[in-house]
């Protein structure tokens, strides 16, 4: 036996296991937010805003209140006290500016916002009631087009990389150039789950809460500030999350609603949004790009310049990495970026899905396409020429960075070597056939995180830590890290987690959960696994100083010598119940002087109908690049996903906006468009080794965002090779093409 | 439920094969079956995703049939055979589309599933389908916001086969 290793094969890292919640997902037993009963449970329904600007003036509920069933209608003349400075509403994932607060005044600032909640004992009641509610507005003028508004953008308070070398110069010199406009649309999350809290309110006057959210400590606090509650008397549970993206990452109005109506009733109140009121709060924000890109007649890049225009609202300035790509992707010395936000009449925009780099790097990516195309070099080989291997912006070498091993594995496994550059020179009978490619990055970012394990005399480990799973796969992935690290098989761990009770968690957002908790994980289990020592070093004074790295461990034993120490009789020899250790994890002091990224390479085939416009993806290879991948099968599950996404924000999804009333008209799933199971065809998915011993202990990076970026650009630069038309205007809609 | 409610939704008797059993249960004209499942009887394992029949989480099987369940109005279920995905699985053997779609990762969140599910099932009772494209095009009722679509269709084109030799164990109720 090896020192201090585990037994070979009994690894849980990198199996493709089943996702432990699988059963009861596909049972129906797992239950959402907006799904435990109780007996006596309210429901609750909002009134929207119906205008974008202006004043309630009075609100007429007398007819609602006439409804036999409906117990109370609250508005910010009725609703319980709250708190009004702007800090007490700032959250983890808060914008700069004063946050929104439900229910505060009688100002109306943006249409879809609430202004009335009608609470009942059944749910149709509620709806109905809701029905019989009368505002009366004092209406002010509006703004809600960005391409009037960009007028009146500003500089983003973002720490947006300094200007470097000469960009100005460089590119008047350039033998080839690039100077282009894209543009990019609001975009909403849409999880299939809507936004929903449960609040029951105990006889001692706490609240235990099913939420939605991607942050249960988040809430907590949040509620703890708005309302003024004690910490411990407020309980967030999400065991599970139907999707977020995102839309789960700020605490969403239907939570307040949903307490300000159980404190005032002491009463236990639910509120489930419709898919209507989905388009009411946060979403991808539109954006308006300028990219200028000159190189070398080789393709060296000579200069870059990245300048995007996004939207936010007038009270909060929301911020994302859009032009930050442009700057650390590929090597260049002369680079200018800038980022600008244009204040409308709507409400704050939110991170979804990549945020900002799903949009910036459509720009980036596109040009680069063109910038090829230009300068007569394939596509492939301009980005294999222009790799870097450390990030311009912060001047600092990336831990790892196998792109171009993506490049050359990605266009291998497409067949990129058959392509003909010439624009429609490939078709299948009326089909035009189109091929593309595009790089995609996406930071690996750590945050501090806690996680406790527990060990019981069966052997059974328990691991727990607040965070969430919104379908990404952290209940399984943090079991197989937990395996790995105490040495267990995985059916003797449980994780548990969605609970604000249980130790310190960052959001779950950004692709840095694994890194994050699943480092916290790592190092509570082999705590665990030092304490089991411990113990058998006390009970068996000739191990009393063996040393930690002369002890195998695997399926539940130590191996000192050939002694094996079952984990259950250890505990069951100590004087304890369960052994427990609690871990406070940081990023390691190492990365500092790295950048740490995940990367891609994306390559797609279109079918462009000549006659129809009509675009089908036909077959995507995405190869990535994101450090060791703890589980194949959920891992390769979350690009899929992210390459839907693309696909979606490349050729559907937009949610469009009628300027007069000042609100998004296509607030439905029948009109938001997103791609369903026809609109996908072949994807191949695969992962590049990547060894990355800086990023941390795992080694790995977290994928649930590389999967999208690159896919709209890629696409868009298919459509370019199978019709000869570039259309810089997403979504690429048919009537584009024709 | 409280006793308000009960009072609140005493209407009409009706009587439903639920998932292999009898029940007998009061609705109001209005009720979906959607709320009928959700809010009366608990069986929350049906979702709600748009409640206007554009996203097909709520798909349960009316005698073998697919059908959204927040476009069918509770009363018009009297005498109907209704399964969900609560009745799919024979106790603790779960039904084989259940299975295959844990083997194949055929879902993210769960949100969509049991429709996705429920949808297969009823799929394969229609006997009209059997390609990759055939279900590709035959489940575009059921949306997934997590794309897990390839993993979906993996997962129906296994167990179709099987399904289609053995049509009985379409959910019509055990």
């Amino acid at each position: 036996m090896n020192a201090n290793t585990p037994i070979p094969g009994s690894s849980a890292l990198g199996q493709p296991m089943d996702r432990v919640d699988g059963r009861l997902k596909v049972t129906g037993q797992a239950r959402y937010a907006g799904e435990y009963p109780e007996l006596g449970l309210l429901h609750g329904s909002v009134v929207s805003s119906t205008i974008a600007s202006g004043r309630v003036v009075r609100i007429d509920a007398s007819q609602a209140l006439a409804v036999p069933g409906v117990i109370a209608v609250i508005d910010h003349t009725n609703r319980p006290p709250i708190a009004s400075y702007d800090e007490d509403y700032q959250d983890a994932d808060s914008a700069e500016g004063s946050p929104f607060r439900p229910f505060y005044n009688d100002r109306v600032l943006y249409s879809g916002q609430p202004l009335v909640l009608v609470v009942a004992d059944t749910l149709e009641l509620a709806r109905h009631a809701g029905s019989l509610v009368r505002i009366e507005y004092e209406i002010k003028s509006h703004q809600t087009d960005l391409s009037v508004g960009q007028g009146d953008a500003h500089t983003a308070p973002a720490e947006t990389p300094k200007p470097r070398g000469d960009f100005p110069g460089a590119f008047a010199h350039a033998a080839v150039t690039v100077d282009t406009h894209y543009s990019t649309p609001n975009e909403h999350h849409n999880p299939m789950e809507p936004h929903a809290s449960t609040v029951f309110y105990k006889p001692d006057g706490s609240l235990e809460i099913h939420d939605k959210t991607q942050g249960t400590q988040n809430c907590q606090d949040y509620l703890h500030s708005v309302f003024g509650l004690e910490k411990e008397k407020i309980r967030i549970l999400a065991a599970f999350v139907g999707g977020a993206f995102g839309s789960g990452l700020r605490p969403q109005y239907q939570l307040p609603l949903a307490v300000m109506a159980a404190l005032k009733l002491q009463r236990s109140v639910r509120l489930t949004l419709t898919r209507q009121q989905m388009f009411t709060f946060g979403y991808r924000p539109q954006t308006l790009q300028h990219m200028r890109i000159g190189a070398a007649k080789d393709g060296k890049l000579m200069a870059i310049a990245h300048d995007a225009i996004g939207q936010t609202s007038r009270f909060e300035d929301f911020t994302e990495h859009v032009v930050e790509w442009s700057g650390m992707l590929y090597q260049c010395d002369n680079v200018q970026l800038s980022y600008k936000l244009a204040p409308l009449d709507v409400y704050t925009p939110l991170d979804m899905r990549a945020p900002g780099a799903a949009s910036g790097m459509v720009a980036l990516e596109c040009a680069m396409d063109e910038l090829a195309i230009a300068a007569g070099i394939d596509p492939v080989q301009l980005r294999i020429v222009n790799f870097a291997d450390s990030n311009g912006n912060e001047g600092k070498p990336y831990s790892s960075k196998e792109l171009l091993a993506c490049y050359e594995q990605g266009a291998e496994r497409f067949g990129w070597s058959k392509r003909n550059p010439e624009p429609r020179s490939m078709r299948q009978g009326r089909q035009l056939v189109g091929w593309g490619m595009a790089g995609g990055v996406w930071e690996a970012m750590q945050m501090p995180a806690s996680a406790k394990a527990s060990i019981d005399s069966s052997g059974k480990i328990t691991v727990s830590s607040a965070t969430t799973d919104i379908g990404t796969g952290t209940y399984t992935v943090m079991t197989q890290i937990a395996a790995e690290a105490a040495g267990v098989n995985p059916e003797d761990v449980t994780f548990v987690l969605g609970d604000s009770s249980l130790p310190t968690s960052p959001l779950q957002g950004g692709s840095f959960t694994v890194s994050s908790v699943g480092t916290a994980v790592q190092q509570a289990c082999r705590a665990l696994r030092a304490k089991l020592l411990d113990a058998v070093r006390m009970a068996h004074p000739q191990y009393a100083v063996v040393d930690m790295a002369d002890v195998g461990y695997g399926d539940g034993y130590l191996l000192i010598d050939d002694q094996r120490f079952a984990y259950a009789d250890i505990v069951r020899e100590s004087s304890h119940e369960t052994l427990d250790v609690q871990i406070d994890a940081k990023p390691d002091d190492k990365r500092e002087g790295y950048s740490t990224a995940t990367h891609s390479a994306v390559f797609v085939e279109v079918l462009v109908d000549e006659d129809l416009g009509t675009i089908r993806v036909n077959r995507v290879v995405d190869a990535v690049a994101a450090g060791r991948v703890v589980n194949s099968k959920t891992a390769r599950s979350q690009i899929l996903g992210g390459v839907v996404w693309g696909i979606g924000q490349a050729l559907q999804e937009e949610s469009q906006t009628d300027h007069t009333l000042g609100r998004f008209m296509n607030h439905s799933l029948a009109e938001y468009h997103i791609p369903v199971n026809a609109d996908i065809g072949e994807i191949d998915v695969f992962f590049v080794e990547e060894n990355d011993s800086i990023v941390n202990d795992l080694g790995s990076k977290g994928v649930g965002e590389i999967g999208i970026v690159g896919v709209a650009s890629a696409i868009a630069n298919a459509v370019y090779h199978a019709t000869g038309k570039r259309v810089r205007e997403f979504p690429i809609t048919l009537d584009k093409v024709l | 439920m409280s006793a308000t409610n009960e009072q609140a939704f005493a209407g009409h008797s009706i009587a439903l094969t639920l998932n292999g059993q009898t029940r007998q249960v009061d609705v109001q004209p209005w009720t979906t079956l959607l709320d009928l499942l959700r809010e009366q009887l608990d069986l929350v394992g049906t979702k709600k995703g748009c409640d206007h029949g554009q996203c097909g989480a709520c798909t349960v099987l009316r005698d073998g049939k697919r059908i959204n369940a927040c476009l069918t109005l509770a009363i018009m279920c009297d005498g109907a055979e209704l399964t969900t995905i609560e009745g799919l699985a024979d106790g603790d053997t779960l039904h084989p589309m259940q299975q295959a779609f844990i083997k194949h990762d055929a879902f993210q969140c769960g949100y969509c599933t049991p429709g996705q599910i429920c949808s297969a099932v009823g799929l394969a009772n229609e006997g009209r389908a059997s390609t990759d494209d055939e279900v590709k095009e035959l489940m575009s009722g059921n949306l997934c916001r997590c794309g897990a679509y390839s993993n979906i269709r993996a997962a129906v084109v296994e167990v179709l086969p099987s399904m289609n030799a053995a049509p009985d164990q379409g959910g019509r109720g055990q």
